[in-house]
């Protein structure tokens, strides 16, 4: 294999990972005020399909990925009514959200499958960083959705440690009693955090139908919902651990791509597979190795809070 | 003196329960007011009303003679309330300076940590609270997080510090620390509210005393005017007697031996080094210590909950060590755990599948494979009426019951079959003064019965009381063994900081046989 293989295969590994680490970055902000989502391959799926509708109207994919983000917030919205303010089930809610997205997007997306959009997002040459050996080709000659998930990364990691609404969301996810007798509302931090991490769900759906391959396929977000949410353990609900977790994933990925176009003797179920095998060995490595060193969960994660209520 | 604090017909229901029927209470500037009363009577209710935790159905509040709308803690804070509750409310991965300064908007966005401590260190020291505000609160002993919690509520400038059973965790000589801190903050102005069940300390403390009953206000005395007699016969509604009757001790055999024990804590440190002893029958022998010494760990290590690392644990003479919890009770060992919602009892299941968790796999109680639920009934009847637990119904949850009666529960289910050896750990910590004295008077029913008795307390008095020898626990290790004399009080006090050469323990003669 020639150098120039390894960069376009480490180069694909970065365009596979973004959706996840999209989507791993909603969870970790929903799950770090106590808001368990399984609802995110449901509310990816619904992006999916709202970013590549309004693109397909518009030829505009900055307002097709707009609509992706409010759909999404929209759909958690939903999950947030249903386990902050009904009290539901914070599992069974997520779920019921997932088979909802799935179901609605299968629905509505047939009238636009195979469908070809003119307008989406190409990769180009960022000024100057292109230019990096090696580097330059790996990380900036891809498209702007990825340029932005770059920043995010900081700007998340900066918001969640070094900021007073940052310590705020953490304590509500940690001692929701506690941040409640001191005068922080818990149940507006949780609908507000679950609310932006049902954006980037969306957000990381939008890319899957309008960046990684601009068409819509129904059910094309193939798990990878569910391969975030174990990403957000294997994280320890940190940012920078996500953009890790993420890339590896879509390494793995890309290099079952390459294998499968190079024709190995291998049946191409079993490099489908891959993907979602590495995430079982991965939880399974990273939640002793989390255990151990007690990087616990946000410790109210799951539990609904009401001020009156005996525990 | 001027009024602070006027709660006017306070009605809160719970499901099931009235917590406050129509409560008046008035608290005055500057004073200290103890609040006392049964488990259950409504105190911490009360309090939580005030405090904004809790809306109440009814009833009016009045600070400074003005109507005041408290309907969430945010209120309340404004007002100038503050409360440190029973369990503390605090962050435990935070610092302490995050702790204390959590939910303000100063400053608004950027966390400065250094200039964050600095200020929350001014503050403190300008209270006289010692605290390290770069500290995280996992860190902090019971009584540094009881400081951080004052100093919350001073750092927001409240005026009136309510406090729920803030000694029940306490050492002796935190409890004198503390208590000096509340003197002179009811000096510098502050009124103080304190909910407690020692009678000592209320009489020490406190200016005026509300006594509470099934959640009315029944009685405010001036300190100065009463004694704890007159005080435990309002609570009770009947005459304490605040004396135990205890047979001078006839120990007989060896029931219980550990020798050279080791365990780990949940963290993976060591947590018991090398420590031994043996409890016969017919006696109670103390453990005494400053929480979080081992004395969990060495109750979990000889009931089978945590595995000891080395050493060896003998029941009756049979090796125990690393068994399962069942092969354990099927020893005759009853275990009057720490946690009573976590180990001690299922929160969420009713009375009736509470009391019969430890026999319903015997007769006569199962039939086959199946629950002989009439018997069950029956027994569970049966324990409620003699151990005096109130509750609703035999199919209301745990949960529900107030912290005497859950702990009734505890013992009249460890109890209810007789067993060789008991280990009883804080089997008072928060009861009343009746519930306390009722479990007393059981423990030492058991001991004439001729059961051996561990137990673990921090509650001198309460060790001095019941035990017939007591051993102090230090970090993991046995530092000397006293007779249960009032005036060993200070070698115990000494000897629980750490502070006297360890003396050597014989080996257990059941061990020595063995060997
Ligand atoms: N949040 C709640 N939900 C349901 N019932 C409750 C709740 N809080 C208190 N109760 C019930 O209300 C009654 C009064 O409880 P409260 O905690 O005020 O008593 P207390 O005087 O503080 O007792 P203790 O000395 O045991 O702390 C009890 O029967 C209790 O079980
Ligand atoms: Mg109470």
């Amino acid at each position: 294999m020639t150098w120039d293989v390894v960069l376009a295969t480490l180069a694909a590994a970065i365009k596979a990972g973004t959706p996840i680490l999209y989507a791993t970055l909603g969870e970790i902000l929903a799950e770090r005020t106590g808001i368990l989502n399984l609802g995110l391959e449901g509310m990816m799926l619904i992006g999916a399909l709202t970013g590549f509708l309004i693109c397909s109207m518009t030829n505009n994919p900055w307002l097709g990925v707009l609509a992706a983000i409010i759909s999404g917030g929209l759909l958690a919205l939903i999950h947030a009514f249903l386990t902050i303010t009904l009290r539901a089930q914070q599992v069974v809610s997520g779920l019921a959200l997932t088979m909802f997205g799935m179901g609605l997007s299968g629905f509505i997306g047939k009238v636009v499958i195979g469908v070809p959009i003119a307008g989406y997002f190409r990769p180009f040459d960022f000024p100057f960083l292109s230019q990096i050996p090696f580097l330059g080709e790996v990380f900036f000659q891809q498209d702007a959705l990825v340029y932005i998930s770059y920043l995010l990364i900081p700007i998340l990691s900066f918001w969640i440690y070094r900021t007073r609404p940052g310590l705020h969301m953490r304590a509500v996810g940690e001692n929701p009693a506690t941040a409640d007798a001191m005068g922080i509302s818990v149940a507006g931090i949780r609908y507000l955090y679950t609310f932006l991490g049902g954006c980037l769900a969306g957000l990381g759906g939008a890319y899957l139908s309008l960046a990684y391959t601009p068409v819509w396929l129904e059910n094309m977000v193939a798990g990878r919902g569910w391969i975030a949410i174990a990403l957000v353990i294997f994280a320890s609900w940190d940012p920078f651990k996500a953009l890790l977790g993420s890339y590896l994933f879509g390494l793995v990925d890309a290099v079952q791509f390459r294998a499968q176009a190079l024709g190995l003797a291998v049946p191409s179920f079993f490099l489908n597979m891959t993907p979602y095998v590495a995430t079982i060995l991965v939880l399974v490595f990273a939640t002793r190795e989390t255990a151990r060193r007690h990087l616990g969960a946000p410790a109210a994660l799951g539990i609904p809070f009401a001020r009156e209520e005996k525990t | 003196m001027n009024e602070k604090v006027r709660m006017e017909g306070i009605f809160k229901r719970f499901p099931g329960v009235i917590a406050n029927d129509g409560v008046d209470l008035d608290i005055r500037e500057g004073e200290i007011h103890a609040l006392l009363g049964e488990n259950g009577a409504g105190k911490t209710t009360l309090m939580c009303v005030l405090a904004g935790i809790y809306s109440p159905d009814a009833g009016t509040i009045r600070i400074d003679g003005e109507k005041a709308l408290i309907r969430s803690p945010r209120d309340a804070i404004h007002a100038g309330i503050g409360m440190v509750h029973q369990h503390f409310m605090l962050v435990a991965p935070y610092s302490v300076a995050e702790n204390v300064t959590l939910g303000l908007n100063k400053p608004r966005f950027l966390l400065n940590e250094r200039k964050l401590e600095a200020e929350v260190g001014k503050v403190a020291q300008s209270f006289g609270i010692q605290v390290d505000p770069h500290a995280k609160i996992w860190q902090l002993s019971v009584g540094e997080q009881q400081r951080v919690e004052i100093l919350k509520s001073l750092y927001r400038g409240a005026k009136i510090l309510i406090l729920d059973e803030p000694t029940a965790v306490l050492t002796p000589q935190e409890v004198r620390e503390l208590f000096a801190t509340l003197r002179q903050m009811a000096k510098a102005g502050h009124t103080l509210v304190i909910i407690s069940h020692k009678l000592e300390e209320v009489m020490s403390l406190s200016d005026r005393i509300s006594i509470m009953r099934k959640g009315k206000r029944i009685a405010t005395v001036n300190t100065k005017d009463t004694n704890p007699t007159e005080l435990a016969r309002l609570m009770v509604g009947r005459e304490m007697l605040f004396e135990l009757h205890k047979e001078k001790a006839t120990p007989g055999d060896e029931v219980l031996s550990f020798c050279n024990l080791h365990a780990l804590s949940d963290k993976g440190l060591p947590a018991l080094r090398d420590i031994s002893l043996s409890v016969r029958s017919k006696e109670i022998v103390g453990i005494a210590g400053v929480a979080g010494n081992g004395q969990r760990e060495l109750a979990e290590v000889i009931t089978g909950l945590r595995s000891a690392t080395s050493g060896k644990v003998l029941v009756n003479g049979k090796d125990v060590t690393n068994n399962s919890p069942r092969q354990v009770i099927d020893q005759g060992v009853a275990h009057i755990p720490e946690d009573r919602k976590g180990a001690g009892t299922a929160p969420n299941l009713c009375v009736l599948d509470n009391l019969m968790l430890k026999c319903y796999r015997v007769e006569p109680f199962k039939n086959g494979p199946l629950l002989n639920l009439g018997r069950i009934r029956e027994f569970a009847a049966k324990l409620v009426k003699q151990f005096q637990i109130s509750t609703p119904s035999l199919e209301t949850p745990v949960k529900l019951l107030s912290g005497g009666n859950v702990q009734k529960l505890i013992l009249a289910r460890e109890i209810a079959t007789f067993s060789e050896l008991m280990i009883a750990v804080h089997p008072t910590r928060g009861l009343d003064v009746g519930a306390t004295e009722d479990v007393h008077q059981m423990l030492l029913e058991q001991r004439s019965k001729g059961a051996a008795i561990l137990l673990i307390s921090e509650d001198l008095d309460e060790l001095l009381a019941l035990s017939d020898r007591i051993d102090v626990i230090y970090e993991g290790k046995f530092m000397g063994e006293v007779p249960a004399d009032a005036d060993q009080i200070e070698t115990i006090g000494l000897m629980m900081a750490g502070k006297k050469g360890e003396i050597q323990q014989p080996v257990p003669a059941g061990i020595r046989a063995q060997a």
